[in-house]
């Protein structure tokens, strides 16, 4: 079962990674996205400080609902998900497994370019460090709903914006809470580890109900 | 639970609701009616709000009946899901516009209200952006119906979408009030009773058994038309297959 599960995540980072899996293209709308903000803000460099953490979160989220679409879509169509249907692996540690992966080659490669793309928005130095644990902590949340809203339309021949319309309401939370400790990493009232300890909980918890809702959704699908 | 059962038959259920409905109507007009002449005639205006507290007589029940419908579409996702209740799904996609429109309600009305009391259409307020949210969560849930085309596949999917959502309905309203607040508390249901005045209470409370018997007389005329829809479907797909029956004899022969 395990060996069944490491080669799902294997194969998901290995199709991520090479030439052509558009793996690296969200980092590059993310880079994109930040790039477009102080186009439309000015380029005031104490707004854009202040901003910062709200620019880089609404980025990653963008950047991880776009692609969603694909991660079932795929297998949908060459029929790997009917061999992964019919294998012993409980359905649910497949969509684990896939899961892992999108995050894997989305989620971590955002987080560890956030500092990176903080310099273009002019974020304060003692805050790249909350901020990239933030987007660790708070993006396989986004992962793990967004495979809910993957698995629903996995069928679909073109999911498209649906797989984000879906999906970003149910984003508020996460949202909220990673833009909060970002913030109070910044300054304010509030201790960092409130906020970050929330944002930890939403994410456990989006891995077990994103995982059971998008297994049922594919288990219904056939 | 038997009265459930009993229902799950569709002509069944066609034939109840065909004698509800008239009584549902009814009885919602003349409350209506009487519950707006109250509001309009004989409920004072209020000290601090003025007049404007008369939009509170809408705007209440339409939350009200914004979140009810939402926890019916969940109950109808369990039975989709779990009790494979025939209707279920009829049910809640009846129900997503109806939800969605009282959402609406709520969101416009209480836009109106806003102006002249807080000086501003919209405030980012903690309540406001979860019926805003709310009511995207909605609009979600009818895509997801357009977008798939064989109804009990689609009733599977937005089933497992509504029960999700129904989840993070609470975790939103929850963070989105650490986030902002500035509505005033609720103040018809908590201890000790309510805070608003008889004269305002009652003209409300009829209004709100009102509105809720027009949604439900709404529910049941879109759940008819959805039934009607299938039987439609059904009907043409096996007129369509009779038809590809009868050319193949023709080519056979």
């Amino acid at each position: 079962m395990i060996r069944a599960f490491l080669a799902i995540l294997r194969r998901d980072l290995a199709l991520a990674t090479r030439a052509g899996g558009g793996g690296e293209l969200a980092l590059v709308f993310f880079l994109t996205l930040v790039v477009l903000v102080p186009f439309a803000l000015g380029p005031d460099l104490n707004l854009l400080s202040r901003i910062g953490p709200a620019i880089l979160w609404l980025g990653a989220l963008l950047a991880t609902l776009i692609g969603l679409d694909r991660l079932f879509q795929g297998d949908e169509e060459d029929g790997s998900l009917d061999l992964i249907r019919a294998s012993v692996l409980p359905l649910e540690l497949a969509v684990l497994a896939k899961g892992l992966a999108h995050w894997l080659t989305t989620g971590l490669p955002l987080a560890l370019c956030a500092p990176l793309l903080g310099l273009l928005v002019a974020l304060p130095g003692d805050a790249m460090l909350p901020v990239a644990a933030t987007l660790l902590a708070g993006t396989p949340a986004l992962s793990f709903i967004g495979a809910t809203g993957a698995a629903l339309t996995a069928s679909l021949r073109r999911g498209g914006l649906i797989v984000p319309v879906l999906v970003a309401p149910l984003t508020v939370p996460v949202l909220i809470f990673g833009v909060s400790a970002s913030n109070s990493a910044l300054g304010g009232t509030i201790p960092f580890l409130t906020p970050f300890l929330i944002l930890c909980a939403l994410s456990l918890a989006a891995i077990v109900i994103g995982t059971i809702a998008a297994a049922a959704a594919l288990r219904l699908a056939e | 639970m038997a009265s459930l059962t009993e229902l799950a038959n569709p002509t069944r259920f066609m034939r109840y609701s065909a004698v509800l409905l008239p009584w549902f109507s009814g009885v919602a007009l003349v409350l209506l009616a009487l519950g707006f002449y109250l509001a309009f005639f004989v409920a004072p205006a209020d000290y601090q709000q003025g007049e404007t507290i008369r939009i509170m007589f809408v705007h209440v029940p339409a939350a009200w009946l914004a979140l009810m419908f939402y926890t019916m579409m969940a109950i109808s996702a369990l039975g989709t899901l779990v009790w494979r209740h025939p209707l279920a799904d009829v049910a809640q996609k009846a129900a997503a516009p109806i939800g969605a429109a009282f959402a609406l309600i709520c969101l416009i009305t209480g836009a109106f209200w806003g102006k002249p009391m807080w000086g501003t259409y919209w405030v980012w307020d903690a309540r406001l952006t979860s019926v805003l949210v709310l009511f995207l969560i909605y609009l979600g849930i009818m895509a997801l119906w357009r977008t798939l085309d064989e109804p009990s596949r689609a009733g599977r999917a937005v089933a497992i979408l509504t029960l999700v959502g129904f989840v993070n309905v609470p975790i939103i309203k929850f963070s989105v009030d650490w986030w902002n607040t500035l509505h005033q508390p609720a103040s018809v249901f908590r201890m000790g009773g309510p805070t608003i005045d008889a004269s305002m209470l009652w003209p409300l409370l009829i209004l709100a058994i009102g509105f809720t018997l027009l949604a439900l007389s709404l529910h049941l005329v879109a759940m008819r038309a959805e039934i009607m829809r299938r039987r439609v479907r059904t009907l043409t797909i096996f007129e369509a297959e009779r038809l590809d029956r009868l050319a193949a004899e023709g080519a056979a022969a």
